[in-house]
């Protein structure tokens, strides 16, 4: 029995939309003001999955601004409130960071049909 | 004060209330046997011996096979002995994980990972001699000087230079248990612990 994955399963979230590099996902992540807190989104598309267990994360790009921001999140963490897919891109390599490159046209992902 | 013997199974994470995620070590410590009880008036001090890890009686000797006997167990393999005030327990009772709560600030014992041969930087800290620039060479991780010259004539003892690194017996004081699962007879603490995966740690209360 492999201990290391039984405790970690407890934190490990079973109802995760399926969506890899290429896709279009709106992240709602809960930002604690004080006592508040509240549902930020984050719409972009995955440029790489990293990781296994416990200690997967995601990384997100959007331009924001004409500026290129990238945000890395935890797929487990239990600040993410939902992970939206909103596009399956048709993309050959399941890290995508040629994007990075490219930029208006050209930074477009084309739709799986 | 008493413990119980266990073995470091490795380092993951947990996430805790705030969503935090907090690296922790796992320890399983299967149910211990009470071995031997010590009382002032026999042995001159209060102590409970506890005994983990089965092992087959054509690995032990006599000796060991006898003192197991006594207390109707199968040899084992480690002993630790516990000092306590005064004696509760009976030769022969288990002791497990459950006398560990979460929240509780225990000891923990374990030999550290050997390094081998270790220069004095990475064994003392040491800055190494000198700048890395300016025509220096060969100085970068060197002790420097080991004493004065005439007198006294000799390199004082226990100074601190290169040698074998690691492989020593360690306490890791203060360390927090996160967790306490009896089913499977484990335990989540904290942070790490000394030693390798699989070593054998003793866990003071």
């Amino acid at each position: 029995m492999d201990l290391i994955k039984l405790v970690e399963q407890e934190y490990i979230k079973t109802d995760l939309p399926i969506f890899k590099a290429g896709d279009r996902v709106t992240v709602h992540y809960k930002i604690k003001e004080g006592a508040k807190e509240r549902i930020q989104l984050f719409q972009g598309d995955v440029i790489q999955r990293r990781n296994s267990g416990l200690n997967a994360t995601f990384t997100v790009r959007k331009i924001s601004n004409g500026v290129g921001v990238e945000r890395i999140f935890p797929v487990h963490s239990p600040n993410i409130a939902k992970i939206e897919v909103n596009k399956i891109g048709k993309v050959r390599r399941a890290r995508i960071f040629y994007l990075r490159e490219l930029s208006g046209k050209a930074a477009r992902i084309a739709e799986k049909r | 004060m008493v413990g119980i013997i266990g073995k470091k199974i490795g380092m993951t994470s947990i996430i805790d209330a705030n969503g935090a995620k907090i690296a922790c070590t796992l320890v399983q410590a299967e149910p211990n046997v009470i071995s031997q009880v010590k009382t002032s008036e026999k042995e001159g001090y209060n102590a409970l011996q506890v005994s983990a890890f089965e092992t087959k009686e054509k690995h032990s000797n006599a000796a060991t096979i006898g003192h197991f006997k006594k207390v109707n167990s199968n040899p084992m393999r480690y002993s630790h002995e516990f000092r306590v005030d005064s004696v509760e327990a009976n030769a022969g009772d288990k002791i497990d994980v459950s006398i560990f709560v979460e929240g509780d600030f225990v000891d923990i014992i374990g030999t550290s990972k050997g390094k081998g041969f270790q220069g004095v930087v990475k064994r003392h800290n040491f800055g190494g001699v000198g700048p890395a620039t300016h025509g220096q060479h060969d100085r970068q991780r060197a002790p420097g000087s080991v004493g004065s010259s005439s007198y006294p004539s000799k390199v004082f003892k226990g100074l601190r230079m290169a040698g074998r690194m690691g492989g020593k017996r360690i306490k890791n004081t203060n360390v927090l248990i996160l967790k306490v699962m009896p089913e499977q007879n484990l335990l989540v603490i904290k942070g790490s612990i000394t030693g390798h995966n699989g070593s054998t740690v003793v866990i003071e209360k």
